[in-house]
């Protein structure tokens, strides 16, 4: 039995201007220096190089799949064959995206500016996420990664909201909250918390997002009640229901279950293997730890840095199922105490954490 | 009044690439261009505290590692999101086989 057997667990505040919030910045939590591996300046050169060729390769395969898939749902409308098509479909549009923005968020898919922030813009429509917004929201996620009061990606928070989890494959809970901040958005108001992480002169344009997306919504409706079926709907926004559930099996690994209040990525991240299509749809997010150790890594290049510093990780995860396996089980613990969380093992290669950086809730790991 | 002060050996930075150079308290970033000129910033990112000698250096933009904001290193133009403010410049010249930055 440890000693956080005898005391009460800490109830956490993720609001982002509430108790947890003022706590990290005054104890340096809040924009800390982070734990890297270190790699000689030549290689890290040659990992960060840029290039155009396989975010082309990818994105052509990514959207030429959707036109054929989609196609084929349109086709077979009214027949239990579409079903499939649409299946692929949704992935591609509610799962692929959300890699996609995130890559081309932060400038690392391809070389050419102009083909990051096209392919951001179509993605993050696709992921109902404002490109604004959501571009100040994940700076905040990487400088604060898992803080909590800090960080307002936080996916799993704790106790876990387990039927909110549920929800989520089908995007159920996000599309809501999506259009719930579309619609205020677009009525030209920012939250207290938006206002946290996106700066003043930045507001106007995440307004502007906002109302050019609430009009393609409501051309897309409008156009399904005159023709008296959902079927355009099917194709721009419903995918993002019903293909939401690869983005949220992936996504929920990527620190659930782990560490928070942390300033070690390896103890609050996870780095999984998984099979070459979850990979495509993910865009090599799966190698998270490495990821957020170094975003300045494009997506194409991770399999390599994982190669390069893995002696200074914990084991990655076999597989989505081992990862699963370990997470679930940590989520339930949590139903009852929520400072427990899963210390990730370091091999005997590794730097070892400095636990003396780290909360003192650690005691509540086993 | 002038104050160059030296800063490192020109074959310290390879071709388009970056080094960082503290002074008095201060942290710089020494920059070499593609087409061999030198240049030398600010060593923090304007956004956070991040040391911008180990980002990217793509033609005359400085990449921070952190959260990818892009400076014209040449200017110290910040070229958008996350980045807003721009990044402080100096004098750079090259004698007797010193790279030079003045401080002011």
């Amino acid at each position: 039995m440890n000693s956080a057997s005898f005391t009460m667990p800490t109830k956490r505040d993720y609001s982002l201007i509430g108790r947890d919030a003022r706590l990290a910045v005054e104890t340096g939590l809040a924009a800390a220096q982070w734990y890297h591996t270190e790699i000689p300046r030549k290689e890290m050169k040659e990992l960060m190089k840029r290039s155009d060729g396989p975010a082309i390769r990818d994105t052509a395969i990514w959207l030429g799949c959707m036109a054929v898939l989609g196609g084929l749902g349109v086709y077979f409308w009214g027949s239990w064959l579409c079903v499939p098509f649409f299946l692929g479909y949704g992935v591609l549009y509610g799962s692929a995206s959300d890699s996609r923005w995130h890559e081309c968020g932060h400038g690392t898919a391809f070389k050419t500016r102009w083909m990051n922030d096209a392919v951001y813009q179509v993605a993050c429509f696709m992921i109902m996420r404002n490109p604004v917004t959501w571009r100040w929201s994940h700076t905040r996620h990487h400088t604060d990664t898992v803080i909590v009061g800090r960080d307002p990606e936080i996916a799993v928070m704790r106790p876990p909201d387990l039927l909110r989890v549920a929800l989520n494959f089908f995007g159920i809970l996000d599309a809501w909250h999506a259009m719930s901040d579309l619609i205020r958005n677009a009525a030209g108001i920012v939250s207290a918390e938006e206002k946290t992480f996106v700066p003043e002169q930045e507001q106007p344009r995440l307004v502007q997002i906002a109302r050019i997306w609430a009009a393609i919504y409501a051309a897309t409706i409008a156009l399904s009640l005159y023709l008296g079926t959902i079927l355009p709907l099917m194709l721009i926004g419903l995918p993002r229901l019903y293909g939401a559930w690869h983005h949220v099996l992936t996504g929920l690994l990527q620190h659930g279950g782990l560490a928070d209040n942390v300033i070690d990525h390896r103890l609050n991240s996870r780095t999984v293997l998984m099979n070459p299509v979850s990979r495509f749809i993910y865009w090599n997010m799966n190698y998270h730890v490495e990821h957020h150790m170094f975003p300045m890594v494009p997506y194409h290049a991770l399999p390599r840095l994982h190669a390069l510093i893995k002696h200074d990780l914990p084991a990655a995860n076999p597989s989505i199922l081992h990862g699963y396996r370990e997470m679930i089980p940590a989520f339930l613990r949590q139903l009852r105490n929520e400072d427990y969380f899963l210390k990730r093992e370091l091999p005997a290669t590794a730097r070892p954490y400095r636990d003396e950086l780290h909360s003192e809730r650690a005691a509540a790991a086993e | 009044m002038s104050n160059w002060i030296e800063a490192c050996a020109p074959d310290d930075i390879d071709e388009e690439d970056v080094m960082r150079f503290d002074h008095a308290g201060k942290t710089f970033a020494i920059y070499r261009s593609p087409d061999d000129e030198f240049f030398a910033t600010d060593g923090l990112c304007t956004h956070e505290h991040i040391h911008l000698a180990d980002g990217l250096v793509m033609d005359e933009i400085i990449e921070c590692p952190k959260h990818n904001g892009r400076f014209n290193y040449k200017t110290g133009e910040a070229k958008g999101a996350p980045v807003c403010v721009n990044l402080r410049t100096y004098p750079v010249k090259v004698e007797s086989g010193k790279v030079l930055i003045e401080l002011g």
